[in-house]
């Protein structure tokens, strides 16, 4: 890898992370999307179907579905099954808040990032970072 | 946009009403930022959709500010629980998961939110008001709320509907604002004096969830309902095959008393017509069997029957009389329960089969005694969740025919 790319982002959820990515084409829903017990994509009408998200830093344009999601994420946050960090192109509330309850109970954070995502490609190293002034910075 | 919090608002943030009353503020402020809002408004009661037991982090959740000292700041009713804790023993579960489920109702009422454990908030004395800023969560309670009564909240769900009651506040944002309660899309019903029954109201829910999007429906040509009940069902069959929040009936409801004030003035996006063979074809899909198919249950109450449901069940039950054993189960709000029997009106019922049920719902846990044959119900919500929650077959009928089942022990259905 000869190409360091750094882009800067908004945190949703504040914190610091390092994965590999796994790039989504579409939006996945936890709640229905994924098996708890061991980040695999379980949703039959996503094309991410069969990849598993536990350490990955997530890639997606957005979140979707039901408000239950955010239970799940906190599980999964909980159980060590969710992605190390999440990068979006559109803000989502309950994602937001699964990330900051996991983090207010197991004090474990999990950084969601809105930012362009366009030119990540799953199996990048990523790494999320703090900027002084509190915004987020993403090396791919 | 920037969120602007007040100075009572950071000083909750601050921990000046305790860390519970932070954490719920500090939730509050990261959603409130990821949809943008420019402010929190106060709200004037809060509706908590999180005593169903999912895992272990919505139990901790609970606890954790049940340990932080923290209380409720509005009037709070709870939506359904994994348990009847009315009826011991109506509830089949293993030990393991029988604790912390109990657990995940009680740790709610010591954050001092009330016992009603009703998806149907409004049908109790917590009941708002027209123009009300509340937040509740629940489907069909939050499109009840906003559609049939005018008060005002989203779609709030897990843990943020509580952040909301802890701190009496929530953000200035979609359906708690005017601009934002226009109609967009327009469903004309065209049906030459259609008749009020229940099934038209439930296919119309059906057909509106089903095409509307993320767009507000406005519907027009809907006969006058008999009474709230069909509008509690045409909501619930809204938001169970869409994200229905609030939807406007063109001279029922009450922000809809003319087409042009259902769209503020505006034009409809779209337009669509809704003719008899939709809802037919609507209703058709939830059923999974012809008629004549033998019976195991009936389940009626979902959302939770209210008192006058029950009173034209009970004449229906004596007027059909059903004695072949097969169970009638009836979701209903405890506070529904109690009132009948004071009024004496369930004695000897449990002849008919009838076995009412509080506190939780007949496709949320294990309650039937058999899950082999078919259950037939009038509830759109209940046709389409029951199969894969609880692996049932389902047939839809209004409740006359459900209860003319029971009686014959097939599915026996009068012509659409």
């Amino acid at each position: 890898m000869t190409r360091p790319v750094e882009r800067s982002g908004t945190f949703l959820v504040l914190g610091e992370a390092e994965g590999q990515a796994l790039v989504l084409s579409q939006a996945l829903s936890f709640w229905g999307g994924i098996d708890v017990e061991t980040g695999d994509i379980t949703d039959h009408s996503h094309p991410g179907l069969g990849q598993n998200v536990a350490g990955k830093i997530l890639v997606m344009p957005g979140g979707r579905g039901s408000s239950s999601s955010s239970s799940v994420l906190a599980e999964a946050i909980r159980r060590g099954t969710a992605p190390a960090g999440i990068l979006i192109e559109r803000p989502d509330p309950i994602l937001a808040v699964g990330a900051i309850v996991a983090e207010f109970l197991y004090g474990i954070r999990m950084p969601l990032v809105v930012c362009e995502i366009a030119g990540i490609v799953s199996g990048d190293q990523v790494l999320v970072g703090i900027r002084e002034d509190g915004g987020a910075i993403v090396k791919i | 946009m920037t969120l602007e919090l007040t100075a009572q608002d950071r000083s909750v943030l601050d921990g000046g009403q305790g860390p519970s009353a932070a954490a719920a503020m500090k939730i509050l402020v990261a959603f409130s930022n990821a949809i943008g809002a420019g402010s929190l408004l106060d709200i004037s009661g809060a509706h908590i959709d999180g005593c169903l037991y999912h895992g272990k982090a919505g139990l901790d959740f609970v606890e954790r500010l049940v340990e932080g000292g923290g209380r409720v700041r509005v009037p709070t009713t709870l939506n359904v629980g994994s348990f009847d804790l009315i009826h011991p023993g109506m509830v089949k579960m293993p030990e393991g998961e029988e604790v912390p489920a109990r657990r995940l109702m009680t740790a709610h009422m010591e954050l001092g939110c009330q016992a009603t454990f009703t998806c149907a908030p409004y049908q109790t004395r917590f009941r708002p008001e027209f123009g009300q800023q509340i937040a509740w969560g629940e489907s069909n309670a939050i499109v009840f709320a906003n559609s049939v009564i005018g008060a005002r909240t989203n779609r709030y769900g897990d843990f943020i509907d509580l952040c909301c009651a802890l701190t009496g506040r929530a953000p200035a944002w979609g359906l708690h604002l005017s601009d934002n309660r226009r109609g967009r899309i327009l469903f004309e019903l065209d049906i030459a004096e259609p008749a009020p029954s229940d099934s038209l109201f439930v296919g119309v829910g059906l057909i509106v969830g089903q095409a509307s999007g993320d767009r507000i429906p406005v519907i027009s040509g809907l006969p006058r309902p008999r009474d709230e009940d069909q509008l509690k069902a045409l909501g619930a069959a809204a938001a169970t095959t869409g994200a229905v929040a609030l939807f406007h009936a063109v001279g029922i409801t009450p922000e809809a008393g003319t087409l042009d004030e259902a769209f503020q003035g505006h034009a409809p996006e779209e337009t669509i017509r809704v003719t008899q063979a939709d809802i037919d074809h609507a209703l058709a899909r939830l059923s999974a069997v012809p008629d004549g198919a033998p019976l195991s249950a009936v389940s009626l109450g979902t959302p939770h029957f209210s008192h006058e449901e029950w009173v034209r069940l009970l004449s229906l039950l004596h007027a059909v009389a059903p004695g072949r054993g097969i169970p009638i189960y009836v979701n209903t709000g405890r506070a529904t329960l109690t009132r009948l029997q004071e009024e004496g009106a369930l004695a000897g019922m449990e002849a008919f089969g009838l076995i009412p049920v509080a506190d939780t719902c007949t496709y949320v846990t294990s309650i039937l005694k058999r899950l082999d044959g078919v259950v037939m119900t009038n509830s759109g919500k209940w046709a389409h969740y029951a199969p894969g929650n609880i692996g049932v077959t389902v047939a839809f009928a209004d409740v006359e025919d459900c209860i003319r089942s029971a009686a014959a022990g097939h599915v026996v259905r009068s012509a659409p």
